[in-house]
């Protein structure tokens, strides 16, 4: 039987060289991602923006005018509509309600029921949510915590477990994925919750999952070829690991898409944040967080506990900084 | 490194035939279970899945600080004029969370000052602090302070009261597996599963059921009243169904009964009428004081009072001494209920406001089930297809390994009692991505040290050994952002993360040394001289 090889063997793509390229590359998709962030905004999601939520199903595809007209008329404030999932699901958005109690909101989700069910028979109530302004703040900053600890967290974690470089490219990988995710949510507007927070901790973990394995074998080449230059040992370590790099990713995404496709309207902002995640993952970890382990100046040195031949102490100790 | 013996072999197995076997109840429907007589520990479906409702209660640590400062005004009062001498009190106010007095007799501020002392408690908690500051100003004035650690205590016990009452009121609704836990210093989390209308629960909750008798002062001038002044020791209160059109009344400070003296209520019809009430029967304390108080005030109205608003003032004709009253006033039967309700199982010692709520439709939660089913039916196939094609045979024994690791993680969640969540099924399918990518890295290994011209059984050995530093490492960093999630987390992103954290754990065992055990045994059964991978 003849095994399917997704990556041929002895791949030599000389990644380093490429270098210079996908850092240009990689810092202008930042800028953008940033700009775009910030011009457009995100579409946050009633956790974060405090609110109310009504998911409604109609009996068939519903004229979005007519039911924002029949929203507005009730004074409940002014809705913003998105069809969710099929067309025949829209959610509606109201900003807190004024008196702010919990009867206030009980009577808006109650009078927009009472009036879409007049106004269109057959529509059934699917969920509704609604949080306080206060709570909102605090689940932003839950969130936002959440993902620069574990961005801190692994970072250290690098750092102990290899030299400083790994850490700091590491991390700077792991921002630039983070930049494209929330670029990606302000281009499409896509709604920003609570689950879309999972989904970046989630592209996090995964991604530095990636990159420790490169890591791990730019460590072991070092051991293994001591005189080879630092752009081979990361070229080759990149090759060598090419294949499962690739491998992964594909099943991930093909779990993914499955996910995408079947998983349902509730999820589908999830795993469209973690598709793009795997694939933007697995750019960085093959360029972005190797290559600048050389503009770092990580280089070879003898391992410790081995007796060096020859040099004298100095050439033996750690450099940092660029190379001359 | 790959020869196994024997009872480490019969060990894995055994070990994974028992988690495996733990998620065989989850896939039984409840009826069924129930039918049996047996409760098996099984995964539940969380709300999003279930459909129900999910509210975040907050208690405002305002509303305990100034009660406590009403209450410690009665004590005080009542504590000056209790023993001999009597201290006499001047004004007494309670502003700005503060109590303070003057004393008529200057003299006896060091007396006042000795019973103060008795009434406002030692210490706090374990630390020894005191609850209060006494002050003395102006030589006779005496102001009261509650300290931060008096406060933070008296909210501790508030919420724990507060948390009680909470979920007596729920099981007397009669839903089923409500979940109610405290969250932080003052709230408290409410899931009720499958709970078609959250109207009557957040009615039931928003209720704080402080339930007074008082006498109604009968010689307050209207004029006056409806200016909102008021007699001395008389309090103003709202009284909507008022028969004399003001919708206010004037009643005496002291309360004569108190919502604490009830033993029970009930929703009951008034015979006459027919008209819902609500009946009450007191203790023996409240019963005896309640036919003191009739005794002497027969012909004059009290007021029966919830949450500061009369519902009605009915005349005393004769004294009540059966230990029984009961509230009309305009109730239907569903209110009256909800009020008998909240009178039994006491009064809220707080207020509590609903700051987060959401609830799903059961066709919505059914509807979720099963496309999260369907996805992670479609992406097992997949991924089981794909790695039996590029890695052969390696790839079957990795498949074996993630299809029992689906119904580990199943079981090992029954086991901790674990709620699934939407979030947790995208974690799910993540997982059974991330439970291969052990097995690539291993197979992928093999392949290079067979390049390198290894024999079979060396390749075999050095892959898993050096794929396993790797797959160490790699999930480390992972777990650090799972646990992260899960300390953090709230809600879907909590339910995500345990999922995350128990695949983390099992895929790593299933993946490396379930499959190394294939993977020996083989090669000890068939000894191939040359390995297609």
């Amino acid at each position: 039987m003849k095994l399917l090889k997704l990556v041929p063997d002895d791949t030599n793509i000389d990644f380093v060289r490429l270098r210079g390229l996908a850092f240009g590359l990689t810092l202008l998709l930042s800028v953008l991602a940033v700009g775009i962030t910030f011009y457009k905004g995100l579409n946050f999601g009633v956790d974060f923006e405090g609110g109310l939520m009504i998911e409604e199903r109609f009996a068939q595809e519903p004229d979005l005018g007519r039911v924002r007209a029949v929203v507005d008329s009730l004074g409940v404030g002014e809705a913003a509509l998105q069809p969710f999932g099929d067309k025949r699901n829209i959610t509606i958005r109201l900003p807190v309600q004024q008196g702010g109690d919990e009867g206030a909101t009980n009577t808006a989700v109650r009078k927009v029921e009472a009036a879409l069910a007049k106004a269109f028979p057959g529509t059934e109530f699917r969920r509704y949510s609604t949080v306080s302004g206060k709570v909102s703040g605090e689940l932003i900053r839950n969130g936002v915590l959440a993902v620069v600890l574990a961005i801190l967290g692994i970072g250290l974690f690098a750092i102990f477990r290899f030299e400083w470089q790994f850490g700091v490219s590491t991390i700077v990988a792991i921002v630039h994925d983070l930049l494209m995710t929330l670029g990606f949510f302000a281009l499409t507007q896509f709604e920003f919750d609570l689950n879309i927070v999972a989904a970046v901790l989630t592209i996090i973990g995964y991604s530095i999952n990636d990159k420790i394995v490169i890591d791990d074998r730019i460590r072991e080449n070092m051991r293994r070829y001591r005189k080879m230059e630092m752009r081979e040992i990361i070229n080759l370590s990149v090759n060598e690991t090419l294949p499962r790099t690739v491998m992964t990713s594909v099943t991930i995404l093909l779990a993914l898409l499955a996910l995408l496709f079947l998983g349902g309207h509730v999820l589908r902002g999830f795993t469209a944040a973690m598709t793009l995640g795997i694939i933007v993952g697995t750019y960085s970890s093959i360029y972005v967080s190797s290559s600048l382990l050389i503009s770092l100046g990580l280089r070879a040195q003898p391992e410790n506990e081995k007796p060096v031949r020859g040099g004298s102490v100095a050439d033996n100790a750690e450099r940092v900084g660029p190379r001359a | 490194m790959l020869d196994f013996p024997r009872w480490k072999v019969a060990g894995i197995w055994l070990l994974l035939a028992a988690l495996v076997s733990l998620s065989i109840p989850t896939f039984i429907p409840e009826s069924v279970t129930q039918a049996w007589g047996i409760n098996l520990p099984r995964v539940n479906k969380g709300l999003d899945l279930a459909g129900g409702s999910y509210l975040l209660l907050e208690a405002d640590t305002n509303d305990v600080a100034a009660t406590r400062v009403e209450a410690m005004r009665e004590q005080v009062q009542t504590e000056m004029r209790r023993q001999n001498p009597r201290i006499e009190i001047g004004e007494i106010s309670s502003r700005g969370g503060q109590l303070s007095f003057l004393l008529r007799d200057p003299t006896q501020v060091d007396a006042a000052r000795e019973r103060l002392l008795q009434i406002t408690g030692t210490g706090a908690g374990m630390t020894g602090q005191r609850q209060w500051d006494i002050q003395v100003v102006d030589t006779s004035r005496f102001v009261l302070t509650p300290t931060a650690e008096g406060l933070k205590q008296a909210v501790e016990t508030a919420m724990g009261d507060a948390t009680e009452v909470v979920r007596r009121r729920i099981d007397e609704m009669g839903t089923r597996e409500p979940t109610i836990i405290r969250q932080g210093s003052n709230r408290i989390v409410v899931q009720v599963p499958g709970l078609q209308d959250p109207q009557a629960l957040k009615d039931l909750l928003g209720k704080t059921a402080k339930l007074e008798f008082k006498l109604v002062d009968v010689n307050a001038d209207p004029q006056a009243l409806a200016k909102g002044q008021a007699p001395a020791g008389d309090q103003i209160l709202p009284y909507p169904n008022n028969p004399s059109g003001i919708p206010l009344i004037a009643v005496k400070r002291q309360a004569i009964i108190t919502g604490d003296m009830l033993s029970d209520a009930r929703q009951e019809f008034e015979p006459q009428t027919n008209a819902p009430q609500v009946s009450m029967t007191f203790d023996s304390q409240g019963g005896r004081r309640f036919a003191r108080t009739t005794q002497e005030n027969v012909g004059k109205p009290f007021a029966i009072i919830v949450d500061n608003t009369v519902i009605s003032a009915p005349n005393i004709n004769e004294p009540i001494i059966g230990g029984r009253a009961s509230i009309n006033g305009g109730f239907t039967v569903e209110s009256a209920n909800q009020l008998a309700i909240a009178l039994r199982s006491g009064k809220l010692p707080v207020d509590l406001k609903i700051v987060e709520e959401s609830t799903v439709g059961p066709d919505l939660g059914a509807d979720s089930i099963r496309a999260g089913i369907l996805a992670s039916a479609v992406a097992v196939a997949l991924v089981v297809a794909f790695m039996l094609v590029t890695y052969g045979r390696f790839g079957l024994y990795a498949n074996l390994a993630v299809v029992i690791n689906v119904f580990v993680i199943l079981g090992v969640m029954a086991l901790l009692k674990g709620t699934l969540t939407l979030p947790g099924i995208a974690g799910f399918v993540l997982t059974i991505g991330t439970a291969v990518d052990a097995n690539v890295l291993i197979n992928e290994r093999i392949r290079e040290e067979r390049h390198r011209g290894r024999n079979v059984v060396q390749a075999v050995e050095l892959g898993y050994k050096e794929a396993s530093r790797t797959i160490f490492e790699a999930n480390v960093t992972h777990a650090i952002s799972g646990i992260i999630m899960f300390v953090l987390g709230s809600g879907p992103v909590k339910g995500f993360a345990v999922v995350l954290l128990i695949g983390i754990a099992t895929s790593v065992f299933t993946a490396v040394t379930f499959t190394r055990m294939l993977v020996a045994g083989w090669l000890r059964r068939a000894k191939p001289k040359t390995i297609n991978i």
